[in-house]
């Protein structure tokens, strides 16, 4: 195989393994923040338990997104080197500020988060908790910066030629606020809170159905279900403003989105179907003129269609629409079942309805099926571009790197993975089977570093 | 706009502080991590992670906010050097992804086979991680095969050479030497009598390595002397470099450990220095042809760029620097007991 091909799936293979954790810890931050804040204004010592038990879940998850993150952090400039050459000056500053900014502020706190309960007064842990959920969104800011300036890039002009062309920033705020910045941020981080909402309702679902710790479980369920609806409508908002930006700034890509060929027409929204490629059109069940409307305001409005595109200007057709419609699809779904849950825990039946709550155990996967599906839809619809308009993927390729290089690469990051998700599933599982642990004593518990004595005194004389 | 300074130069300095900064503090983190493989018992390789527990994590994002103000700053030797050296860093990653999840994952199980074999994942990695560190600065050291267009013309081979090994090799010795000193401040009793006797032997280990790597860089590097030769007054900071390091063990034998670790951090500040001033003004020196170097002059972004790193650098640093402390101090004192994370 090519190196491209490889590189290709090397960077889709990483990318999309780390990206299982980052939106549990974006969402799962704010989560915990709204437990903690509960606690210190109820002194409700469940809403503690409840709070040490999800921070253990959060740490683990977090260690693999940090372990994950790295690899993603060097290939750029082990596997894209020209990419990296031509953009630096753009891409690079939004990583490093990313760092500055973002990185020290969570994995500082998280210190203080996992380890600090008995080191610093309840406030201050408070605040570090905040400070890391924080910091999560933060990184999201930066990193979806970097990739919506890849996507829709903004405030550079092009310096030299062939060979020697690179970006170099003229607005760095223009760069910032490129015009899919906003969208992409909010989608993305909506996407995370519903990621985490599903995940906390999931677990709480579970105990309800094996009558296990009640208390923390219907707490938790209440907490998750409300992030969940919340989440979920907004993301209908979000998802629409993201088709309005693509159709204003990637025509291609949407028209690969719906399988939308000709531009004489307005756009139609099939729900669901596929591509027929020879017949220039999708198939399946449509909405004439929806995304037309959705877009203008005026559903017989024809939109710009692939036949404008030049063949070698052409995203992959029917990975992007499969990709898209199944995000879509998933998204509605996923409405309905907040939405229900919602009315059931109105009516107080929410506990006894075993089939939903069954429902909630497995909509854990819906989410983050979304996710990845999203971001191979935005991905993939990009292509042939690595930077929309400006650089082909085909040529932002090192030039030093051989094929059996990443090929060796690539199937050393299949077994470490592997091995990783087998072992981050089992511990999952023991840490969610073994549950909360019922003891709100004032003992330090496993999790604490626990000082000498004298140490230990001064703390208590500090928080008292 | 103009300046008082030269942002090629601010930034060559910038870049240096961050790779200082990460070598100071995961440096030690990585010491104690070799250091597991020494120790004997399941509670003292508890106590030793403990000690590093809180702050590995934090200590590590120094290298990926390096590696990102490469990016920023010298695209091109970020770009050169990272596919040049493609397997060792897939390796360096191997080994940074394995340290993260094994003191994760060690404490989630009781097993001792489980356990152990955790740790010693922690400590191998941790060995590899310094060895490849330094195995990569050797060879930026004597220079890499750089062609005109600024790729990388070497193979794998090149880079395993006599003078990189010596360097890997006194860098994981350095680290676990200051690891050591770290751990006499952590810990207390017959395992701070133990960790007192690793530093005994790391400092052993890192004199003989400091010996041989100043001959081997007179013998293979002999540009890196070009500045002293040129400006004697510059000896000033070898000399500093070997006080601060024979200070280390006075310190350690009149018993004032903290001393000893604040001159392990001096030193590296200033083994640091040394190495940036030979390198002045290159970063990626080629042996093809001196002219196909990558200096901090023709492998930067533009001045733009370094005005607006250079806000963020201000702006984010002293932050940074100011969790830092506060982190350390939630966290000073010695470690103990049993009923622990990992
Ligand atoms: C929407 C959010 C998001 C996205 C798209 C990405 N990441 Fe990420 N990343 C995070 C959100 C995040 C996070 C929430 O901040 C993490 C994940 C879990 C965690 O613990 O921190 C993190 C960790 C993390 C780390 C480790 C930081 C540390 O040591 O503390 C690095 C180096 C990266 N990421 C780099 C990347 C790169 C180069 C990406 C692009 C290809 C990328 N991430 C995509
Ligand atoms: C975290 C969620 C992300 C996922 C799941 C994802 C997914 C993908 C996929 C599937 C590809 C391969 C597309 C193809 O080859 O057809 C790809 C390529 C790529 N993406 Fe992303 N991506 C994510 C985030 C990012 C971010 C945040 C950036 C940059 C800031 C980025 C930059 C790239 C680059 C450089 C490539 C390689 C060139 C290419 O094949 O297009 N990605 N990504
Ligand atoms: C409900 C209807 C939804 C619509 C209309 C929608 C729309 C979109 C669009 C148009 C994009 C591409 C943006 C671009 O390429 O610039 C996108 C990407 C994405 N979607 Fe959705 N989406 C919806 C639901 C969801 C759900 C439920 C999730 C996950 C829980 C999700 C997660 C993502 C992610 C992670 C991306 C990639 C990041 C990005 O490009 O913004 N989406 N979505």
């Amino acid at each position: 195989m090519s190196v491209e091909i490889l590189a290709r799936i090397q960077f889709a293979f990483t990318v999309a393994f780390h990206y299982i954790f980052p939106p549990l810890s974006i969402g799962l931050g704010l989560i915990l923040v709204i437990m903690e804040g509960m606690y210190l204004k109820t002194k409700n010592e469940t809403y503690k338990t409840m709070t040490y038990f999800w921070v253990k879940i959060f740490a683990l998850i977090f260690g693999i997104g940090v372990a994950s993150g790295i690899v993603l952090e060097f290939q750029f400039g082990t596997n894209w080197a020209t990419y990296s050459r031509y953009v630096g000056d753009i891409f690079g500053s939004a990583l490093a500020a990313e760092g500055i900014f973002a990185f020290f502020l969570e994995s500082g706190f998280l210190a203080i988060l996992v380890f600090g309960w008995h080191r610093v007064s309840p406030k201050v842990h408070f605040f570090s908790t905040i400070m890391v959920w924080l910091g999560s969104t933060f990184s999201a800011v930066w990193i979806i910066v970097a990739n919506s300036w890849m996507q829709t890039p903004a405030g550079y002009k092009i310096v030299g030629e062939g060979m020697n062309a690179k970006a170099n920033i003229t607005d760095f705020w223009a760069m910032v606020f490129n015009p899919s910045s906003i969208d992409r941020l909010s989608h993305t981080v909506t996407a995370a809170w519903m990621t985490a909402a599903f995940f906390v309702t999931s677990v709480a679902a579970y105990y309800l159905l094996k009558g296990r710790h009640l208390d923390i479980a219907k707490m938790s369920m209440k907490i998750g279900l409300s992030l969940a609806l919340v989440a979920s409508l907004l993301q209908l908002v979000t998802g629409h403003k993201s088709v309005v930006g693509v159709a204003a700034n990637q025509p291609a890509k949407l028209a690969a989105m719906e399988g939308h060929y000709d531009s004489s027409k307005p756009l139609d929204i099939t729900m669901f179907g596929y591509v027929d490629a020879n017949g220039q059109k999708s198939v399946g069940p449509k909405i004439p003129g929806l995304g037309s409307w959705l877009t203008y305001g005026d559903a017989s409005k024809p939109m710009k269609g692939l036949d404008q595109i030049p063949e070698k200007d052409r995203p992959p057709v029917q990975a992007t629409f499969q990709f898209f419609h199944l995000m879509i699809a998933i998204g509605f779904f996923l409405i309905g079942v907040s939405v229900l849950g919602a009315f059931y825990w109105w009516r107080g039946t929410l506990w006894d309805k075993k089939w939903f709550l069954k429902l909630m155990v497995w909509c854990v996967l819906l989410p983050q099926i979304a996710n990845q599906a999203g971001w191979f839809a935005a991905e993939v619809g990009r292509q042939p571009w690595i930077v929309y308009g400006m650089l082909r993927t085909s040529e932002a390729l090192s030039k030093a790197v051989k094929s059996h290089q990443v090929l060796t690469s690539l199937i050393l990051f299949i077994l470490i993975y592997a091995l990783l998700f087998a072992l981050f599933v089992f511990l999952l599982d023991r840490k969610i089977k073994h549950g909360p642990d019922d003891t709100t004593s004032d003992e330090p518990s496993d999790d604490d570093l626990i000082l000498d004595k004298s140490a230990q005194k001064a703390m208590r004389e500090v928080n008292a | 706009m103009n300046y008082p300074f030269d942002l090629h130069i601010v930034w060559f300095l910038l870049v240096g502080v961050l790779l200082a900064g990460y070598a100071i503090l995961d440096g030690f983190d990585l010491g104690v991590g070799s250091l597991l493989l020494f120790s004997k018992g399941d509670q003292n390789r508890r106590i030793l992670l403990n000690s590093i527990g809180p702050v590995w994590d934090g200590n590590e994002v120094w290298l990926v906010v390096g590696g990102g103000a490469l990016f920023a700053a010298f695209p091109d030797v970020y770009a050169t050097v990272f596919s040049g050296f493609y397997l060792p860093l897939m390796l360096l990653l191997a080994g940074l992804i394995f340290r993260a999840v094994a003191i994760e994952f060690r404490s989630k199980e009781p097993s001792t086979k489980w356990r152990s074999f955790w740790d010693r994942s922690f400590a191998i990695a941790s060995i590899v991680i310094a060895l490849l560190m330094g195995v990569a600065l050797g060879n930026i050291v004597i220079g890499i095969p750089v062609g005109a267009d600024k790729e990388y013309a070497g193979g794998f081979f090149n880079l395993l050479n006599p003078y990189a090994l010596i360097v890997g090799v006194t860098t994981v010795s350095l680290f676990a030497m200051h690891g050591a000193i770290y751990l006499v401040m952590k810990t207390e009793g017959e395992l701070q009598a133990e960790a007192k006797k690793w530093v005994k032997s790391s400092m052993i280990f890192f004199g003989v390595c400091y010996g041989a790597v100043t001959i081997a860089t007179f013998i293979f590097a002999p540009h890196m002397a070009e500045k002293i030769r040129q400006q004697p007054w510059l000896f000033l900071l070898p000399l500093a470099s070997l006080l601060s390091i024979a200070n280390v063990p006075r310190e350690m034998s009149r018993g004032k450990e903290h001393l000893a670790f604040l001159f392990s951090c001096l030193s590296i500040v200033l083994l640091m220095s040394l190495f940036g001033l030979g390198m002045y003004p290159n970063l990626v020196p080629s042996d093809i042809n001196p002219d196909y170097s990558l200096t901090a002059f023709n492998a930067s972004a533009s001045e733009a760029t370094l005005t607006t790193m250079l806000s963020i650098a201000l702006l984010g640093m002293p932050l940074v620097l100011a969790y830092t402390v506060a982190i350390y101090t939630v966290f000073r004192g010695k470690v103990k007991t049993s009923h622990l994370h990992y």
